[in-house]
């Protein structure tokens, strides 16, 4: 066994146990965290692919700001204990075939007959100074520019639409901040200078002069 | 057995680096107190040693010395952890940075992108050591060092897609080697308003001050790390000064120049200075950066949250945006000395 392989297994047996802590894990938020170890064992494995460009995108796009978003929302659920063993008989005979189905369908899909050696032949060793993001600008940008393109026009149009829901006009009575008013403002309105005469000496009672 | 001499050269070369920062750490938490002193007309710490040079040892010493408390309702496994994941992070970044012309542990085609995933990973530490302390205030710090530094990411991520166009290459060596021939070739001076916001995203990305409201002391006591304490707490405080140095080193590389000598192409000068190795004039640059971190601190109050926010999304992002166009126009046109 090479180094690489050590590696190759290592990572994939951590994604496979992560995966799978993500779905029997009673905690969201440790579900959440095995989400996160398992696309960091996934990056580690297309790493090894020489895909450096897509498994560094992925720790920063996936890792570094959807799940720390995904986080953010779960951590502020409180869960106290709640029955979640609760209908696992009832519900059994029903999961059992929808996971049956699925796992059906994914080796009917991307079984040996599909995606086997002959289909599917091992890509040419890449020379020492094979650039993976420059490759893949090139495809991305001569040979798949329009669904790029739209793919970008999909993903304005989404931001367009989640800031229109958002940015809502609140009735009259609701309070909020207007960030201009609050620049603009000057020392003069806020803060009043007084000239007060001294105050005349006191020097009888005073204790401790 | 040359691939045994190759891991064994690696493992030198990483522990060369690591006890280099942990020194640097150690003293640049003096140095800070010394400074800000001096700012704020004080003397700092002067008991230890002479002028006070042993301040940062007793420091280790007596954080090192404390007990660890776990919070009985914690979650013990991710509370341990998070510190570990803090550290790693701010370390595994430097595995990048070039020190010179061929000292450079790992220098990989995508260097750039390498660094801008670990320092968002780098959250996750506070994340995790925010809710696995059980206690509101950690949690409050860690969801405002994530809001953070999921917006000031973006800012940064833009200021080097900059510096990305100008260079033309996702490696650092390469981003250095085309900023050759001198100060005005470096590229601070085209890129300005992005170095500008990379620099100010890199503070807020730090969480330090003005941007340290996760650990904000005045309103929610210290923030994430408010259950930890000895080796715990150490480690959390090793890796902000770690990442500052690493975000310092970063803004050296990309903007100044890295290792090349600022006086390139000024006559006398170029030869005087033709035999210091680069690595001298890289730290200078960090230093400088270190020093503008230390001055910000002593300067500027603390933001308010929702301006951070502001900062970050409506007027760092549109910078940046607006910049980038600029480039790409100005790389167009072949504008000399920096796009030829």
């Amino acid at each position: 066994m090479t180094v690489l392989q050590i590696i190759f297994y290592l990572f994939s047996s951590l994604a496979v146990f992560s995966a799978l802590m993500v779905v029997i894990s009673s905690n969201p938020v440790r579900g959440a965290l095995f989400l996160v170890l398992t696309f960091f064992c996934m990056a580690g494995l297309w790493m090894l692919l020489h895909a450096e460009f897509l498994a560094l995108t992925l720790v920063l796009v996936y890792v570094g700001a959807v799940m720390t978003l995904f986080l953010f929302v779960v951590m502020m659920l409180s869960v106290t204990r709640l029955n979640l063993r609760e209908g696992f008989v009832r519900y059994l005979p029903i999961s059992v075939l929808i996971v049956l189905s699925v796992t059906g369908l994914a080796i009917m899909v991307v079984g040996p007959q599909r995606f086997g050696l002959i289909q599917m032949p091992l890509p040419p060793a890449t020379p020492a100074d094979f650039s993976n993001t420059a490759s893949l600008g090139l495809l991305l940008y001569t040979h798949y520019a329009f669904p790029f393109e739209i793919a970008a026009i999909v993903l304005l149009t989404a931001i367009v639409a989640a800031i229109t829901l958002t940015h809502r006009q609140y009735p009259k009575k609701h309070k909020s901040q207007r960030v201009s008013q609050q620049i603009a403002v000057s020392p003069k309105d806020r803060m009043r200078l007084v000239n007060m005469p001294s105050e005349p000496k006191i020097n009888s009672t005073r204790k401790g002069q | 057995m040359t691939e045994l001499w190759l891991v064994a050269a690696i493992i030198v070369k990483i522990i060369v680096v690591v006890v280099g920062l942990l020194l640097s750490v150690a003293y640049l938490t003096f140095f800070e107190r010394k400074i800000i002193g001096y700012m704020q007309m004080r003397i700092g710490p002067n008991r230890v040693g002479p002028f006070g040079l042993g301040q940062p040892i007793a420091d280790v010493v007596k954080l090192l010395l404390k007990e660890i408390i776990v919070p009985t309702a914690s979650n013990r496994f991710l509370f341990i952890i998070a510190p570990m994941i803090s550290l790693a992070t701010a370390l595994a970044g430097w595995a990048v940075i070039p020190f010179g012309k061929e000292a450079v542990l790992a220098n990989i085609n995508a260097g750039v992108l390498y660094s801008l995933s670990l320092s968002s990973l780098g959250v996750y530490g506070v994340l995790i050591a925010g809710w696995a302390s059980n206690s509101k205030y950690a949690l409050f710090g860690a969801l405002r060092a994530t809001a953070q530094s999921i917006s000031y990411e973006i800012a940064m991520g833009f200021a080097l897609v900059g510096v990305m166009m100008a260079a033309g290459s996702l490696n650092f060596q390469t981003i250095i080697q085309a900023q050759n021939g001198g100060i005005w070739h470096w590229y601070w001076l085209p890129l300005f308003p992005l170095f500008i916001v990379y620099w100010i995203s890199g503070v807020a990305e730090t969480n330090r001050a003005p941007f340290d409201v996760a650990e904000g002391e005045t309103e929610i006591v210290a923030g994430f790390h408010v259950e930890y304490s000895g080796t715990a707490f150490a480690l959390f405080f090793l890796a902000e000064y770690a990442s500052m140095i690493l975000i310092s080193a970063l803004i050296s590389i990309m903007f100044l120049g890295g290792w090349l000598s600022p006086f390139q192409g000024i006559p006398l000068l170029e030869s005087m200075f033709a035999g210091v190795p680069g690595v001298v004039w890289l730290f200078g640059k960090i230093a400088i950066f270190i020093f503008f971190y230390l001055w910000v601190r002593a300067t500027f109050p603390r933001y308010r949250y929702d301006q951070i926010m502001r900062l970050g999304w409506k007027i760092l992002i549109p910078v940046t945006l607006v910049w980038i166009v600029v480039i790409s126009f100005a790389i167009q046109l072949k504008l000399a000395p920096w796009f030829v």
